[in-house]
């Protein structure tokens, strides 16, 4: 058990990622499960139990009102405490495309005290639902290789994106997924805090528009963590790009990747886990 | 009442107001400047100003980019800027958001009883004339089958709760009445029955010595309906072939009597192949075959046409639900792993001032179809992989729409037995008024008064419900807690029940239906067509733990009544008995009738032109024809690769942009083996023999399954006709000939029919003409890939590889769209040499098999030149391309053609069976020597330049261009 943390994948009516993801779990060594939220809030099962609580793609209640709004909502006000204190133990946190706008518009990313949401991910400027490949500049290594052009020198402290390329690929297939802030200064502040974990880019990492950055995104944001770098949200789905035959030109590779760019985001919250249990 | 107004903030893009912007211009109105969208909330409940403020601002309001409005002062509703529409949803017809936003304000712990409704308001500014704001209104801003314009008194209008309904029991005067009472009784009832079958309800009842409920009637139209029934198919039919043209007359025409066409052609091909992976065919509600050892796969699609004519978006939506249901509603139930969708549009620039009285243009039913898929599909979590897009003016008042969906099951849990004392319990969403007398309706042609007539008869949609009967029913099949299930589809309850309780008969207390909402009648709650339902016989001791799974997943499960073994259908309503037939009589008591068919060959105008020098033109316009243009802007609408096993893409190649030929799905995440799921469908055929056109849409969608890699060694297909009025022998004429068509191909190829489905009366009458559409064939085929590394993509992939074109080109281009390009539909159709054909396919895939294949794309419409050139640009190559190496078979002969052939022929016939092949330089031989055999030859190359270029037959250039321009025409014309 000890190496094997337990994953708690959040399901409600109209997830519906949330058996690839949990199988993405399963192939880097966690034990995922499959929890309804009602599960929790009848105090059947316990976040307590588990070392990262997954939340998945989908639709959670229709995305209706806004997407994840009622999920965000369910969870703030009927587990607010449970969740800060998995948090306090030093836990994880995913929240992948409806998962991640659940996660913002419940406050916890990119997080205050309050669990007051300062930013938000709104309807594609596209105007549509749309599914595509996107490339995918993980700050943390450009960071770390380029230091002299970047200048930030920030690389930040997510956990989630050890050891991953400066670009990787993966799907995007939303219709709500424009990273907006209240203001300049809270992009300013994830930014100097190295919060800004993934941004849309072209294959060689230079940023552009649509459909480069397929939604309108500001500053191109796919995906941002916290400041303790345990709570990871993003747009796009790594759990789409586990094995190599996912990927939409596998067919012209003419050496195949051990694995898909997705799998190592996965294997890096279960591998931390690891060390601490 | 609160009111409660949410807008985007200034500077935040406003998404529906800009899309309605861009849909007013589509409707040819051009003085509307700007659109504005506001989302309004009535909440009701005592509630102070601070509450009503928490939820606004935890809730309702996004606090980064929408701002919000508390009990706004009034506007006028055309001010002297601004001109305001308010839509609202009709009594009884639930906003799902309504019950979303009750459970949020629940959850922030506020406990007092709220009751909510929602609204949308529409600014609209710029220069536009009244009349001009009415067709915006009705085309645009809502549905008048579910919502309602607000006028000035508007409060009466938000009223939640229908009426309180009064049982009144209703029974029909049928004994003793003339037959034009009858016929009366059949059209005012909207039963559609014909003389025949309503003289046989009446001798029944005469024998039973009383009328019938008006339940019982309702019951039996359903039950016999052409589409529960399929009475063409499985009726009794006098066909009569007539040949073609004026010097034959003096030949006697063949006529013979074809018992049942659907037992006599389609599933006899089944019978006589006796596939052993064949589990479950034409038996249940999806075909189902062996996958591996452990699981079953099952296939089915379906068509909702007549609903999607008269609202696109609600039509198609809950076409796509209800075919989901199918595969969920086989067996025990399978899970669902993709969607396929097929549509026929009339022409998305077909001109204003030609539409029909009562037709919606068709790029308005394109785009709430496309709208309709894509919100049902994408939130149930179901990959839409695969389809077609096809336009012709005869589908102007009857656009088609094609839903397939397929599901995997554990192989023990393929079949269902109800058993006597089970419980009749009907699961998932609940019922209201809508989709009454949908499966009736689709049983009669559509004229322009269908829109205000059968207004009940489309149902709306809801997929979050759909999505959690699926979670729960997966859950309740592996505990073992019902004995069988069945969806409920046109027909609903009645014809769910009645076919579950076929064999025990079925005792149904109605007034235990869960409602809507009140003021249904017994008769409404009986055949009401509300979708997401299941019906599942349970086993009374297990029915705690089935509703307990319900309640987790946030749906329910009740039951309403039993099977008990009678055999009759008994239904009470608070105790009364309303109903109650013999299920014998229900189910086989329909008269046989005998329908005439007659099908004469047609003889086409052979167009007469020589050809010409240079035909990149030609190919040019061939790939910017709406029917082989780019769908990628349908196609990146729909979640392609939820659930995580898309393995070939619908866009594929070395920009994501290439059309896959089929697409492979992994249903399980720890198994190599793929799915293959492609489609054929050529309604242009049909114009000259719809024998033929059976056979190349079976051809086209085999050869699709070769193309990516797979075989024909477990490949089943389904069949889905839609046809004119059956009634009128000539419409029947041509569906008996393309029923024979199948019969021959499926032996030909060895491959079974599965399961399939029949659309009849696809007509619109206006004025008193009746305007048919062509005689469609859609065609699915699902296939079985052991290992999904071995898939084959089109995209063309390195410089300096061999171009093979595989099978043999005929002058077969009847019915062609380089034809149509000449305003032509010529006679000589596509044939196909099922034998060689099958051989050759074998012989494909045992090389794919070995690696030998780089890419491989079939040949359909525009011929070798579309498919080598949609090859080149996919894979970013240019290509060189010599048609005096293809095989080559002249047909026509004298002035039209000289010694050696024409090159626009060679290049855009449209003859079965061909592939344009890649191959490495270093595997030429091997391939060359698999290939022995069978027609095939090394026609060309590939390079790094941008160039395409074919030398005709004469040796010189005919088409030479670059792939970046093929590229734009073929990506340009439905780039919305």
């Amino acid at each position: 058990m000890r190496n094997k943390p337990k994953v708690l994948v959040l399901r409600t009516a109209g997830t519906n990622c949330d058996v690839e993801t949990a199988y993405a779990f399963e192939t880097v060594g966690a034990v995922p499960e499959s929890v309804h939220i009602n599960q929790l809030i009848a105090g059947k099962k316990h976040i307590r139990d588990y070392a990262i609580l997954a939340l998945s793609g989908g639709f959670s209640y229709g995305d209706d009102i806004a997407a994840g709004k009622i999920l965000a909502n369910e969870m703030r006000f009927r587990l607010k405490d449970e969740i800060q204190k998995f948090l306090r133990e030093g836990k994880l946190i995913i929240g992948i495309c409806n998962g991640f706008q659940i996660l913002v518009k419940s406050g916890l990313l990119p997080g205050n005290e309050a669990l007051r949401q300062e930013v938000s991910l709104i309807i594609n400027d596209s105007g549509k639902f749309e599914d595509r490949w996107v490339y995918l500049r993980n700050s943390r290594t450009h960071e770390l290789t380029n230091p002299r052009t970047s200048g930030r020198g920030n690389i930040g402290k997510c956990v989630w994106t050890k050891d991953i390329p400066e670009v990787i690929y993966l799907p995007v297939a939303h219709g709500e997924g424009k990273f907006v802030a209240a203001d300049e200064k809270i992009v300013e502040r994830l930014r100097k805090n190295g919060q800004i974990v993934f941004q849309y880019c072209d294959a060689k990492g230079e940023f552009s528009g649509y459909p480069v950055n397929p939604n309108g995104s500001a500053d191109h944001i796919a995906g941002i963590c916290d400041e303790t770098g345990r709570i990871l949200g993003l747009m796009p789905h790594p759990e789409r790009y586990r094995e190599v035959f996912q990927h939409p030109r596998w067919t012209r590779m003419k050496t195949r990747p051990a694995e898909g760019d997705g799998l190592q985001i996965f294997r890096n919250g279960v591998e931390y886990m690891k060390n601490i249990l | 009442m609160w009111t409660i107004e949410v807008n985007e903030k200034k500077g935040i893009f406003d998404a529906v107001g800009e899309g309605i912007k861009k849909d007013i211009l589509d409707l040819g109105i051009s003085g509307v400047r700007d659109v504005r969208f506001i989302q309004v909330y009535f909440i009701n409940g005592d509630l102070g100003r601070r509450e009503i403020t928490a939820i606004c601002e935890e809730l309702l309001v996004d606090p980064i980019s929408q701002a919000y409005c508390v009990n706004p002062p009034v506007r006028s509703r055309t001010g002297a800027r601004e001109t305001t529409v308010e839509v609202s949803y009709n009594p009884g017809v639930m906003d799902p958001v309504e019950e979303s936003a009750l459970k949020g304000i629940r959850d922030m712990g506020i406990a007092k009883k709220v009751s909510l409704k929602t609204a949308k308001k529409y600014l609209l500014t710029g220069e536009f004339s009244s009349s001009q704001l009415t067709t915006i209104t009705e085309k645009l801003l809502y549905n008048k089958l579910i919502q309602h314009i607000v006028t000035a008194s508007a409060e009466d209008t938000r009223v939640l709760e229908g009426d309180e309904y009064q049982f009144r029991l209703v029974t029909v005067d049928l004994l003793g009445v003339s037959d034009r009472r009858l016929k009366e009784i059949s059209v005012q009832g909207q039963l559609f029955l014909n003389l025949d079958e309503m003289r046989q309800i009446r001798d029944y009842f005469k024998g039973l010595k009383r009328n019938p409920t008006g339940c019982e009637l309702e019951t039996i139209a359903q039950t016999w309906s052409e589409h529960c029934w399929h009475k063409t198919f499985r009726g009794r039919i006098r066909y009569t072939e007539l040949p073609a043209g004026k010097s034959d007359a003096g030949s006697t025409p063949k006529t013979k009597l074809i018992n049942n066409l659907l037992k006599s052609t389609i599933m006899k091909a089944t019978g006589e192949l006796k596939k052993s992976w064949c589990v479950s065919v034409f038996k249940d509600n999806s075909g189902v075959i062996k996958f591996d050892d452990t699981y079953n796969v099952c296939f089915k699609v379906e068509t909702h046409n007549h609903p999607s004519a008269l609202e696109p978006f609600g039509g198609a939506n809950t076409g796509i639900g209800g075919v989901i249901r199918d595969p969920l509603g086989t067996g025990m139930g399978a899970k669902p792993f993709l969607n396929t969708d097929v549509f026929c549009f009339g022409p998305p620039d077909y001109p204003f001032e030609q539409l029909p009285p009562g037709c919606l243009h068709p790029k308005r039913v394109m785009k709430g179809v496309v709208s309709g898929v894509r919100d049902y599909g994408n939130k149930m979590g179901i990959p839409t992989v695969n389809g077609a897009v096809l336009f012709h003016e005869r589908f102007v008042g009857n656009p088609l729409v094609y839903c397939g969906t397929a599901g995997i099951m554990p192989a023990n849990q393929s079949f269902k037995h109800p058993r006597k004392g089970d419980l009749v319990v009907v699961a998932g969403g609940r019922t209201g008024r809508d989709g009454i007398h949908g499966a009736t309706f689709s049983s009669g042609e559509l004229t322009h008064e269908s829109e205000k007539v059968s207004s009940g008869a489309v149902q709306i949609g809801n997929p979050i419900q759909e999505k959690k009967i699926v979670d729960a029913v997966l859950q309740a099949r592996d505990r073992g807690l019902y004995n069988a299930i069945t969806d409920c589809g046109a027909g609903g309850l009645s014809s769910a029940v009645g076919e579950m309780g076929q064999e025990l008969g079925a005792r149904v207390d109605l007034e235990k239906v869960p409602l809507k909402y009140s003021g249904l009648s017994y008769e409404e709650i009986w055949i009401s067509e509300s979708q997401e339902r299941m019906v599942m016989a349970v086993p009374p001791e297990k029915l705690a733990a089935l509703q307990e799974i319900f309640a987790q997943e946030n749906a329910e499960a009740v039951a309403i009544g039993e099977y008990p073994g009678t055999g009759r259908l008994e239904l009470y309503y608070k105790g009364t008995q309303v109903c109650d037939l013999d299920m014998e009589f229900l189910h086989e008591g329909l008269p046989r009738t005998e329908k005439k068919a007659v099908f004469a060959f047609p003889r086409h105008r052979e167009p007469e032109f020589s050809c010409p020098q240079n035909l990149t033109t030609y190919l040019l316009k061939l790939l910017s024809h709406y029917n082989v243009c780019s769908k990628e802007w349908i196609i990146r609408q729909y979640d392609h690769e939820v659930q995580g096993g898309s393995i070939i893409k619908p866009l594929t190649g070395i920009a994501n942009d290439g059309p896959s030929d089929a697409a492979v799905v992994k249903p399980l995440l720890h198994s190599s083996r793929g799915i293959i799921v492609s489609n054929g469908i050529n309604f242009r055929y049909g114009f000259i023999d719809p024998y033929w056109m059976s056979a190349s849409c079976i051809d086209e969608a085999l050869r699709q399954v070769i193309a990516v890699g797979g075989s024909l060694e477990r490949t089943a297909i389904l069949d889905n006709f839609c046809w004119g009025n059956p009634d009128k022998p000539d419409r029947l004429g041509g569906l008996v000939r393309a029923a024979l068509g199948c019969y021959d191909a499926a032996k030909g190829f060895s491959v079974p029919f599965i399961s399939g489905k029949d659309s009849m009366y696809n007509e619109f009458t206006v004025n008193n003409r009746s305007l048919s559409i062509p005689g469609t064939l859609l065609i699915s085929a699902v296939s079985v890939l052991p290992d999904v590394s071995r898939a084959v993509s089109m995209d063309a992939k390195h410089e300096g590889d061999l171009i093979y074109v595989v099978g043999e080109t005929a002058d077969e281009l009847g019915a062609s769209l380089y034809f149509d390009a000449f305003s032509a539909v010529g006679n000589r159709v596509p044939h196909v040499s099922f034998g060689k054909a099958r051989r050759m396919f074998d012989t494909l895939s045992t090389a794919s098999s070995r690696g030998l294949i780089r890419a491989m794309h079939d040949c359909s419409e525009g011929g070798i030149g579309v498919s080598a050139a949609e090859m080149a640009f996919a894979g970013g190559l240019g290509m060189e391309l010599f048609l005096s190496e293809v095989p080559y078979k002249q047909l026509y002969g004298g002035k039209w053609n000289t010694d050696e052939g024409r090159n626009d022929f060679v290049l855009f016939s449209e003859s079965n069976s061909r592939f344009v092949v890649e191959v490495a330089k270093r595997d030429q031989k091997v391939f060359e020597k698999i290939l022995r055999g069978i027609p095939f030859a090394l026609a060309g190359c590939l390079s790094a330049d941008k160039e395409f270029k074919v030398y005709g037959l004469d040796g010189k250039v005919c088409v030479r261009t670059n792939i970046d321009e093929l590229k734009l025409a073929w990506k340009e014309p439905l780039q919305w």
